[in-house]
């Protein structure tokens, strides 16, 4: 007995420092933003509580409204567009030859650039003022587009830079997906007379099923919570128009210094994260084999 | 009508060659099994046949129709992988249906055809699961009933008994015996097994280096090896291959001499032979006695004692330490470093000129 009990600690010993670390950097935030939330605060430690205020604003706050909006919005664009075109270059791409090996270099090349980089070159392209695609499109005698002022093409604007960004981990993973899959399955599917089509659609898919879903489940929990690119390039402008939920909560907090009304915003921003990784949960389990 | 006719195959990767022009021809509802060890170009041979490989030059006819050209699913072969390659995702009755399907044959008849093929085969029941939750013999019966099902023209299997267990092997071996009665197709099996070749196979091709070496029955290959190859690698234990001289004489049947001085009186032509080259003998286990050693022709010292039950085989060593197997008598006495007495059957001798050709004694009678 007094064996096992020592072998107990001893895990316990083993896990305590991450268990700590665990504690005091995601459980304890998290439990103090509920907290925050419940009352009115400000960055300089005054705090009133008011209980499910903050809450009630909330749901009838149009700013607010208008954040998820955009950030549904740019979730759905990234999100099913990022899957088919990085599941498109994985499936080009999964082979022996060097030029393979080179644009997959390419194509990840992307990820490791910051995200000021990133808008950086963006604003080089999209500004309507001798941008890239300004300049081709005067070279062809047409107006340029703005952009990055017009409110219906401010979110895809966002879309296609953050897909221009992200291209490279979930490509990175499909590939790593491809390659677990068996050779001679592909063979007896020839010797069964599967087309290209029938191929993809019955092996390559169902044996991506859970690298799908892994993508998926990244990209939306990553894109509800996009916030340089949108501060950076349009700052979420024009008046709201490509404001997302984290930049709505940043300047709540740091602009107007109303941090129990932005916690409130984060806590709800945070089931919604939950609910989409619940949902993977919800997707892979009552299929699975036994 | 003939079933498969290959024409003088030939396939390089890069600058290494895998296979030197091969040729055969199949009777049709002929098994045949290629038989060599690992890099023989068995594998690749059945791989091109198959159409997952092209060849770089021949041709490979099926039923008088040339196929090499054609795409794998256009051939009207079906192959039984050596890992089954069975969709993972796919039932068991998906599984099998799936060729059909994409060959657009009826619902109904899918449904015939892999019923039937279940029964056949014992996997009824199996036929709602995944391939994940089947045992090793049970996913190589579905890779079977997967080949069935498309009634090809010649069954294709590659190393099929390999993944099982040695109780399972034999089962299995004895099924595939009696599949084959049902089936009206060729049958082409790659083992590098000799018990399987020999005894589920109406023809052995023994492939070695890239080409074939022997083509005939299990017996043929056994009694009458082409070369020094097929008569080291058919038989187990191997037979003895020892350096002898030829010695002059009157007789129609070659007289020749072991290194240790030891003659031998075979049955083979003396006029098949150049009397100035080297050869070896070549001697079965079987022909090779066990006996006391005032009675033998030749003493060995015992390195090795193999009871088998039955009969015993003791590998031993003559003078000039060639290796010799010899067979004994179930209950045999010999222990290891014993010097026994060999009685040598020469008339079912072999001689193998230097360049590995054979020569056979001549039937008795």
């Amino acid at each position: 007995m007094a064996d096992a009990r020592a072998r107990r600690l001893a895990g316990i010993a083993f896990v305590a420092p991450f268990l700590t670390l665990y504690v005091v950097i995601l459980v304890c935030p998290l439990l103090m933003g509920i907290g925050i939330s419940l009352h009115r605060a400000d960055l300089f430690g005054a705090r009133t509580f008011v209980g499910f205020d903050n809450y009630a604003r909330l749901l009838v706050d149009p700013v607010f409204h208008q954040a998820i909006g955009n950030t549904l919005l740019l979730t759905l664009m990234i999100v099913p567009a990022l899957t088919a075109i990085t599941l498109g270059l994985a499936l080009a791409l999964n082979r022996g030859t060097v030029a393979a090996a080179w644009l997959r270099g390419l194509f990840f090349s992307s990820s490791v650039l910051s995200v000021t980089i990133v808008t950086l070159i963006w604003r080089f392209i999209l500004t309507p003022d001798a941008g890239l695609v300004a300049e081709i499109l005067e070279a062809s005698g047409r107006a340029p587009i703005p952009f990055l002022s017009d409110p219906d093409l401010t979110i895809p604007a966002l879309a296609i830079t953050t897909i221009w960004w992200s291209i490279g981990l979930p490509m990175m993973l499909f590939l790593a997906g491809l390659q677990q899959i068996p050779q001679d399955i592909y063979e007896a599917a020839a010797l069964d007379k599967a087309g290209a089509w029938t191929r993809f659609r019955r092996i390559t898919l169902p044996s991506l099923r859970r690298t799908l879903i892994l993508v998926v489940m990244l990209q939306t929990a990553a894109q509800l919570q996009l916030f340089g690119q949108a501060q950076l390039l349009t700052a979420g402008g024009p008046s709201g128009a490509s404001r997302p939920m984290v930049l709505f909560i940043y300047e709540v907090a740091f602009v107007r210094w109303e941090l129990g009304y932005a916690s409130a915003a984060a806590e709800i921003l945070f089931m919604l994260v939950l609910a989409a990784t619940l949902l993977q949960y919800w997707a892979v389990r009552p299929r699975e084999d036994q | 009508m003939p079933s498969l006719e290959l024409n003088d195959v030939g396939k390089a990767y890069g600058a290494v060659p895998v296979l030197d022009g091969v040729s055969l021809a199949m009777e049709g509802r002929e098994f045949v099994a290629f038989l060599g060890p690992s890099g023989s170009g068995k594998s690749t041979l059945l791989r091109i046949i198959a159409g997952l490989e092209t060849a770089d030059r021949g041709e490979v006819w099926l039923e008088g129709r040339r196929i090499d050209m054609l795409p794998p699913g256009e051939r009207g072969v079906a192959m039984v992988f050596q890992h089954y390659a069975l969709y993972p995702h796919m039932t068991v009755f998906e599984n099998m249906a799936f060729g059909l399907r994409n060959a657009g044959v009826l619902r109904e008849e899918i449904a015939a055809r892999v019923g039937e093929a279940a029964r056949v085969l014992e996997i009824e029941s199996q036929l709602e699961k995944k391939p994940g939750q089947l045992s090793g013999g049970q996913r190589q019966r579905v890779a079977i009933g997967r080949a069935i099902v498309k009634q090809p023209r010649l069954f294709l299997l590659d190393e099929p008994l390999s993944n099982l267990d040695a109780a399972l092997r034999m089962r299995t071996r004895v099924e595939l015996a009696q599949l084959r009665q049902r089936v009206d197709a060729a049958v082409i099996m790659v083992t590098h097994d000799q018990a399987e070749a020999m005894t589920l196979a109406d023809r052995i091709v023994v492939m070695a280096d890239r080409r074939i070496q022997q083509v005939g029955t299990p017996m043929d290959i056994y009694a009458r090896p082409a070369n020094s190859f097929v008569a080291r690698f058919v038989g187990s234990p191997a037979m003895t291959l020892a350096p002898v001289t030829l010695l002059d004489g009157e007789g129609a049947h070659a007289r020749v001499r072991l290194a240790d001085g030891a003659e031998i009186q075979t049955r083979v032509p003396r006029g098949s032979l150049d009397p100035g080259a080297a050869h070896d003998i070549g001697l079965r286990p079987e022909h090779v006695h066990v006996v006391a050693t005032d009675a033998a022709t030749l003493t060995a010292k015992a390195d090795l004692v193999e009871r088998l039950g039955d009969r015993t085989f003791v590998y031993a060593r003559l003078g000039g330490d060639l290796p010799i197997t010899a067979e004994d008598a179930g209950d045999s006495r010999v222990r290891i470093g014993d010097t026994i007495g060999l009685r040598i059957d020469g008339a079912a001798a072999h001689l193998f000129a230097a360049n590995g050709t054979a020569h056979h004694a001549e039937a008795a009678g």
